[in-house]
C-alpha cells in the first residue's frame, strides 16, 4: 500500500515491447504528442499520438484505473500521417484535433484536422470485451483546419471554457481562429493575423488563456512570447527575448489571470506577469537540456510540471507565486485520521519554492508531459522512444496542500 | 784558692773586682724584669729559656730570685767532683768577667745622656720661675680692662634708646608719605600705563586705608584712591575690550582687574566672549580656506593652520582661563568646557568638510599625516579640557575618516578590477582586428593577476599608514582591533574578493545570452583567475594582511576556506558558463545547418558539409584557447584505437543495430530490444553537466551540448535517402575529429550513433551509405 502511493503507479511503452499484446503488423515508433482528455472529468485518460514515417500512425487511448492500478490501452488508427501535436475538445469527449505530417516525396507539410473518435471508445463504453480487436477502430474525420496558403501547422489549441466551437491553429507565421460549425463538421476561418518581421518567423507553440472570458491567446515564436486578443486578433503584449534561445512551450496559470509560464532551449523555466514583461517573476534552471513542455496543475497552481530532453520530468513547487496563500501554516486539527503522521508533519517547514521531485524513468527525451484532467494529483509524461509514465504527486505534499 | 776562684758571687764585695757591678747589672735587670713579669703574670713565657720544671724559688738557681750563694756553693761542693768544680769555677770567672765588661760599656754609653738630662732639669727650674711673674702681671691688667669697659657701658646706655626710637619714627613717616603720595603716584602710573604697578600700589595700600578710614585724612586719601582705581579699572576694561592685543595681554588685564576686586563671574564671561571672538575669526579664516570652490591648500596645510590657529588659541584661552579663574571652582570649569565644546564642534565640522574633500584623492600618506597632526594637536586641549571631550571627538573623526578611506580603497580596488577587465576585453578584441589568433591568454591572465595583486598591496600599504607606530592615534583601541580585523581584513580584503567573485559571476547572469556580450575568452580567463585565487592567492593575501595588521581582535572573521569555496564556486560557474556559451555558438551553427536545409530533396553526398568542418575548426580553436589556461585533464583510459577502429564499430554493428532493422520488418522486436539494452548499459548523458577544471572536461561539455543539439534538430526533420546519407557522412566526419577532445570517446560515439539512428527513423526510405564510401568521402575532406 505504502509503496504504491509513494512510487510511480506505472509505466507504459506505447510502442510496447513489454506488453506484447500488439497485433501483427502493428506499427511501433516514436511519439511526441500527449494530451489528457480535457472534457473527461471522471476517468483518467490520456491520448498519445505516434510518429512513424513508415507505418500507419496511431492514437493510443490510455486509461488508468486508479483503484486497481491497471493501465488499459485502446488504439485508433490515424492513417493520414505522423502526429506532431494532439489536443482534445474541452466540451466534447469524443472530439480531438491533431497536427500531422502529410507524407509526400518532395515536401513536408504539416496539416491539422479535427476528428471524432468512435462512440464505443468514449468513457463508459471502454470495457469492450476484447481489447485486441479494438485496434481496428479508426477516426472519423470531421474537418480539416487547412489552408495550404498558410503553411505548416505547429499547434492547435481549443477555447478552454467554451463549447468546443472555437479553435486556434498556428501555421508558420499565421495565427488562425476557426469556428467549427455543424457539430464540428465544418471549419470556417473566422479571423487571422500574422507575424511580420525579418527572417523566417514561425510559431512553435500556443495556449489559450482560461481567463478574460477566453479572449486571450499566447504564442511562442523564436525567443519571443506574444499575447493576442482573439476579438481583434491584435497583439496585446510581447515578451522579447523571453528566453535566451527558442521558446518551446508555455502555459497559463489557471488561477492567476496575469501569470504565464514558459520554457525553452536555454534549459530554463520562466514565470511571467504579463502586466510587466521586462523581467520574469521567477526563473528555474533545473533541467540540463532543453525544456520542451510546461504545464500548471489545473487546480493547484503551485505545482508545475516540466519535461525536458535531458530525459527528466521535474515537478516543481512554485508556492510563492501561486494563488495559494504563501507561508500559510497548516492547521493540524483536521488531521484526525493521520495521527501517526502528525509529529513528522508538524516539524516540516511550510514548503518553499523548488523542485519537489525529479522523475528519471525515461531513457529518451521527454517532449510532452501533462496533468490528468480527472485527477489533479496525477500526471503523465511521454518520451520519444514511446514510453509513457504515469506518476503521482508525492503523498506528503498532497496532504500538505489539501489540509 | 779554688774557693776564691769559684766562690765569689757577683755582688760579693764592692772591692772584688771592677767587673763586679758590670756583671751584676744584667742580672739585676733581669731580676727586676722577672719581678715585673711575675707581677704581670708573664712568668711562663719569659722563663722559657730556663729548663722546664725549675723552681724559681730554688736558691741554687744562679739566675733565680732567691739565689743563695752559700747554698749554691754548698751544693756544688757536696755534689760535684773536683773536675766539675774546676770547670764551674772557670766558667763562673769567665761569666763574671763578661758581665763586668758589659756593665762598663753601658755606663760609658749613657754617661752623656745623664749629663744633658741633669742640665735640662736645671734649666726648666729657672724658666718656670720667670713665667710665674708674667702671669701675675697679666692678671692685673685684665682687672683694669674690665673696670674700664663697665664704665663705658654705663655712659652709652642712654643714647642707644633714643636712636632706636628715632628709627621707628622714620619708618612710620615713610609709610605715611607713601600713603599721601599714593593718589598722585597712581595717577602717574595710570598715565604712564604702568597698570601693573598701579594695581600693586593700590593693593598694598588698600588694607591700611581700610583700617584707618575713620581718620579724615586717610579717608580723603582712600577716596582719591578709589576714584583713581575706578578710572584704572575702567581703562583696563577698555583695553580688555579693545581686544586686539592678543591673548597674553588680555590675560594680564584680567589678572589686574581681578586684583582690583572686580566681580570674577562677569570677567569670566567677558573673557570667554573675547576669546570666542578671536577663535571665531580663526574659524572664519579656516572656512575661507575651504571655500565653495577650493583653491585649497593641501589638507596637511589646512590642519596645520587649524592646529596652530584655532587649537593653539583654544589652548591659550583654556590655560589662561584655568590660571585666572581657578577660584571659580567647578562652575567655572563647566563654563569653559561648554565653551570649548561648542567651538570645538564647529572646528570639527570644518575639519570634516575639508577631510571630505580629501576622500577622492589617492594620497593616503598626506591624509594620515594631516590626521595625525590634527589628532596630536587636540591632545593638548584634550588634556586641559577633559570635560569637553575634544580628544574623543577628534578620535571619532579620525576613525570615521579611516573607515571612509577603507571604503574608498575598496571602491578603488573594484574600479581597478573593472579596469583590468576592460583592458582584457580590449586586448581580446584588438588582435582579432590585426588578424592574429591567440591573444596570449596566459599572459593576459598573469597581467590581470599581478595588477590586481599590486593594487591590493598598494591599498594595504596605504591603509597601513593608519596603524604606523609614530602616528598618534594608532594605539587607540579602534585602530588596534576593529580597524585591523573588521575594517581592513573583512571590509577591504574579504570585501574585495567577494565583490570580485560577484562581478565575475555577474557575467554568467548577463542577459546577453544570445550572442554573449562577454567574450568567451574573458569568461575563461576569469574562471582561471578565480581558481588561482582559490588555490593560492586568497590565502596569500590574507596571510599578508594578518601579518601586516596583526589582527588581535577577537571578533569573528571570515575563514580562508569560506572565501576559497566562494572563489571556487565562481570559477566553476564561469567555466560552466563558458562551456554553455561556446556550446551554444557551435549548437547554433549545427542547428541552422539542419533547419535550413531541405533534407528531402538533397543530392547524394559528395562532401562533408562545410559547417561540419567549421565545427571541427572552432572546436580546435576552443581547445587551443582552453589549453592556454587549463591543464589537460584525465581521459578515460581507452585502448589506443584510432578513429578507424571506432568508425568500424560505429558504422557497422552499432549503427546498423539501431536503425537497420527499421527497414527490415522481419525482426522489429529484436531491434528495439537491442537499442534498449544498449541504452541500459550506457550511462545517462547529462548534457549541461558541471565541468571540472581541466581542458578535457571543458571540451567534453561543449561537444556534448553541440551533439545533443544536433540530435534534437535532426529529430525534428524528415530526411530523404540522401539526406540520411549526408548526416551519416557528417557524423562520421565529426567522429573522426572530435573524439580526441573528449574525456571519454565513447560519449561521442554514443551521441553520434543517436543522431544517425534518429535520422534513419526520420527517413521514410533509409538506405545507409556503404561505410567504405563514407570513409572515403571523409578522408577526402
Amino acid at each position: 500500500m505504502h509503496t504504491r502511493l509513494a512510487g510511480p503507479p506505472g509505466g507504459l511503452r506505447i510502442a510496447g515491447r513489454s506488453d506484447g499484446e500488439r497485433g501483427p503488423g502493428e506499427p511501433e515508433g516514436q511519439a511526441r504528442a500527449l494530451t489528457p482528455q480535457t472534457a473527461e472529468t471522471d476517468a483518467i485518460r490520456f491520448l498519445v499520438g505516434t510518429q512513424s514515417l513508415k507505418y500507419d500512425n496511431q492514437i493510443h487511448i490510455i486509461d488508468f484505473d486508479d483503484e486497481n492500478n491497471i493501465i488499459n490501452k485502446n488504439v485508433l488508427l490515424h492513417q493520414v500521417g505522423e502526429i506532431w501535436h494532439i489536443s482534445t475538445s474541452p466540451a466534447d469527449r469524443g472530439v480531438l484535433a491533431t497536427c500531422y505530417n502529410k507524407p509526400s516525396d518532395s515536401k513536408v507539410l504539416t496539416c491539422a484536422a479535427v476528428w471524432r473518435m468512435p462512440k464505443e471508445l468514449e468513457p463508459g463504453s471502454h470495457e469492450s470485451p476484447d481489447d485486441s480487436s479494438s485496434t481496428a477502430h479508426s477516426l472519423e474525420l470531421l474537418c480539416h483546419l487547412d489552408d495550404t496558403a498558410h503553411g505548416s501547422t505547429a499547434c492547435v489549441t481549443w477555447e478552454p471554457t467554451g463549447d468546443g466551437k472555437k479553435v486556434i491553429s498556428l501555421a508558420d507565421n499565421h495565427i488562425l481562429l476557426w469556428d467549427l460549425q455543424e457539430s464540428s463538421g465544418q471549419a470556417v476561418l473566422a479571423s487571422s493575423a500574422s507575424l511580420e518581421g525579418k527572417g523566417q518567423l514561425k510559431f512553435t507553440s500556443g495556449r489559450w488563456s482560461p481567463h478574460h472570458a477566453g479572449t486571450q491567446v499566447a504564442t511562442a515564436s523564436d525567443t519571443t512570447v506574444r499575447g493576442w486578443d482573439t476579438r481583434s486578433m491584435s497583439q496585446i503584449y510581447c515578451i522579447e527575448n523571453a528566453h535566451g534561445q527558442l521558446v518551446r512551450d508555455l502555459d497559463f496559470n489557471p488561477n492567476k489571470q496575469y501569470y504565464l509560464a514558459s520554457c525553452g532551449d536555454d534549459c530554463k523555466v520562466k514565470f511571467w506577469d504579463t502586466r510587466n514583461v521586462t523581467e520574469p517573476v521567477k526563473t528555474l534552471e533545473e533541467h540540463s537540456h532543453w525544456v520542451w513542455s510546461i504545464r500548471y496543475n489545473h487546480s493547484h497552481d503551485q505545482l508545475v510540471l516540466t519535461g525536458s530532453s535531458d530525459s527528466r520530468v521535474i515537478l516543481s513547487n512554485m508556492v510563492s507565486i501561486s494563488s495559494e496563500p504563501f507561508g500559510h501554516l497548516v492547521d493540524d486539527d483536521d488531521l484526525s485520521d493521520q495521527e501517526e503522521r502528525r509529529p513528522e508533519e508538524k516539524s516540516q517547514e511550510p514548503p518553499r519554492d523548488g523542485v519537489i521531485a525529479t522523475y528519471e524513468e525515461h531513457e529518451d527525451s521527454v517532449y510532452a508531459a501533462d496533468w490528468s484532467s480527472a485527477d489533479p494529483w496525477l500526471f503523465a509524461s511521454l518520451s520519444y522512444d514511446g514510453r509513457l509514465v504515469i506518476n503521482r504527486v508525492p503523498r506528503a505534499l498532497k496532504y500538505h496542500i489539501l489540509l | 784558692m779554688a774557693a776564691g776562684a769559684a766562690g765569689p758571687g757577683p755582688g760579693s764585695g764592692p772591692g772584688d773586682s771592677p767587673e763586679g757591678p758590670e756583671a751584676e747589672a744584667p742580672e739585676r735587670r733581669r731580676k727586676a724584669h722577672g719581678m715585673l713579669k711575675l707581677y704581670y703574670g708573664l712568668s711562663e713565657g719569659e722563663t722559657a729559656g730556663r729548663p722546664p720544671g725549675s723552681d724559681p724559688l730554688d736558691p741554687t738557681d744562679l739566675n733565680g730570685a732567691h739565689f743563695d750563694p752559700e747554698v749554691y756553693l754548698d751544693k756544688l761542693r757536696r755534689e760535684c767532683p773536683l773536675a766539675q768544680l774546676m770547670d764551674s769555677e772557670t766558667d763562673m770567672v769567665r761569666q763574671i768577667r763578661a758581665l763586668d765588661s758589659d756593665m762598663q760599656t753601658l755606663v760609658y754609653e749613657n754617661y752623656n745622656k745623664f749629663i744633658s738630662a741633669t742640665d735640662t732639669i736645671r734649666k726648666m727650674k729657672n724658666d718656670f720661675r720667670k713665667m710665674e711673674d708674667e702671669m701675675d702681671r697679666l692678671a692685673t691688667n685684665m682687672a683694669v680692662i674690665t673696670d674700664f669697659s663697665a664704665r663705658i657701658s654705663a655712659t652709652l646706655q642712654d643714647r642707644h634708646e633714643r636712636i632706636t626710637k628715632l628709627a621707628g619714627v622714620h619708618a612710620l613717616l615713610r609709610k605715611l608719605q607713601f600713603l599721601f603720595e599714593l593718589p598722585s603716584c597712581l595717577t602717574k602710573c595710570v598715565e604712564l600705563g604702568a597698570y601693573g604697578q598701579a594695581v600693586r600700589y593700590q593693593g598694598r595700600a588698600r588694607a591700611v586705608l581700610q583700617q584707618y578710614q575713620h581718620l579724615p585724612s586717610f579717608r580723603a586719601i582712600q577716596d582719591d584712591c578709589q576714584v583713581i582705581t575706578a578710572r584704572l579699572a575702567q581703562q583696563l576694561r577698555q583695553r580688555f575690550r579693545e581686544g586686539g592685543s592678543g591673548a597674553p595681554e588680555q590675560a594680564e588685564c584680567v589678572e589686574l582687574l581681578l586684583a582690583l576686586g572686580e566681580p570674577a563671574e562677569e570677567l569670566c564671561a567677558e573673557f570667554l566672549e573675547h576669546a570666542r571672538g578671536r577663535l571665531e575669526a580663526e574659524l572664519r579664516s579656516l572656512e575661507a580656506e575651504l571655500g565653495p570652490s577650493p583653491p585649497a591648500p593641501d589638507v596637511l596645510e589646512f590642519t596645520d593652520h587649524g592646529g596652530s590657529g584655532f587649537v593653539g588659541g583654544l589652548c591659550q584661552v583654556a590655560s589662561a582661563y584655568q590660571e585666572l579663574f581657578a577660584a571659580q571652582g567647578p562652575a567655572g570649569a563647566e563654563k569653559l568646557a561648554a565653551f570649548a565644546r561648542e567651538l570645538g564642534g564647529r572646528y570639527f565640522a570644518l575639519v570634516e568638510r575639508r577631510l571630505a574633500q580629501e576622500q577622492g584623492s589617492g594620497d593616503n600618506s598626506l591624509l594620515v599625516r594631516a590626521l595625525d597632526r590634527f589628532h596630536r594637536r587636540l591632545r593638548a586641549p584634550g588634556a586641559l579640557l577633559a570635560a569637553a571631550g575634544l580628544a574623543e571627538a577628534a578620535t571619532e573623526i579620525v576613525e570615521r575618516v579611516a573607515r571612509e578611506r577603507l571604503g574608498h580603497h575598496l571602491q578603488g580596488l573594484r574600479a581597478a578590477f573593472l579596469g583590468c577587465l576592460t583592458d582584457v576585453r580590449q586586448a581580446l578584441a584588438a588582435p582579432r582586428l590585426a588578424g592574429k589568433e591567440g591573444p596570449g591568454l596566459a599572459e593576459l591572465l598573469a597581467n590581470v593577476a599581478s595588477s590586481i595583486l599590486s593594487h591590493i598591496k598598494a591599498s594595504l600599504a596605504a591603509v597601513h599608514l593608519f596603524t604606523a607606530k609614530e602616528v598618534s592615534f594608532s594605539n587607540k583601541p579602534y585602530f588596534r582591533g576593529e580597524f585591523c580585523s573588521q575594517g581592513v581584513r573583512e571590509g577591504l580584503i574579504v570585501g574585495f574578493i567577494r565583490s570580485m567573485c560577484q562581478t565575475a559571476q555577474s557575467f554568467c547572469d548577463s542577459p546577453g545570452e544570445k550572442g554573449g556580450a562577454t567574450p568567451p575568452a574573458l569568461l575563461l580567463l576569469l574562471s582561471r583567475l578565480c581558481l588561482d585565487y582559490e588555490t593560492a592567492t586568497i590565502s596569500y593575501i590574507l596571510t599578508l594582511t594578518d601579518e601586516q595588521f596583526l589582527v588581535q581582535d577577537q571578533s569573528p572573521v571570515t575563514p580562508v576556506s569560506a572565501l576559497c569555496a566562494e572563489a571556487r564556486e565562481t570559477a566553476r560557474r564561469l567555466l560552466t558558463h563558458y562551456v554553455k556559451v561556446q556550446g551554444l555558438v557551435i549548437s547554433q551553427m549545427l542547428r541552422k545547418s539542419v533547419e535550413t536545409r531541405d533534407w528531402l530533396s538533397t543530392l547524394e553526398p559528395r562532401n562533408v558539409r562545410a559547417v561540419m568542418k567549421r565545427v571541427v575548426e572552432d572546436t580546435t580553436a576552443i581547445d587551443v584557447q582552453v589549453g592556454l589556461l587549463y591543464e589537460e585533464g584525465v581521459r578515460k583510459a581507452q585502448s589506443s584505437d584510432s578513429s578507424k577502429r571506432t568508425f568500424s564499430v560505429y558504422s557497422s554493428s552499432r549503427q546498423q543495430g539501431r536503425y537497420a532493422p527499421s527497414y527490415t520488418p522481419s525482426a522489429p522486436m529484436d531491434t528495439n530490444l537491442l537499442s534498449n539494452i544498449q541504452k541500459l548499459f550506457s550511462e545517462r548523458i547529462d548534457v549541461f553537466s558541471p565541468v571540472e577544471f581541466n581542458k578535457v572536461s571543458v571540451l567534453t561539455g561543449i561537444i556534448k551540448i553541440s551533439l545533443k543539439t544536433l540530435l534534437e534538430c535532426v529529430r525534428l526533420r524528415t530526411f530523404g535517402r540522401f539526406g540520411l546519407q549526408q548526416v551519416q557522412v557528417d557524423c562520421h566526419f565529426l567522429q573522426l575529429y572530435l573524439w580526441r577532445f573528449v574525456a571519454d570517446e565513447e560519449l561521442v560515439h554514443l551521441l553520434l550513433d543517436e543522431v544517425v539512428a534518429s535520422a534513419a527513423l526520420r527517413c521514410p526510405d533509409p538506405v545507409p551509405m556503404e561505410p567504405s564510401v563514407v570513409e572515403v568521402i571523409c578522408e577526402r575532406g
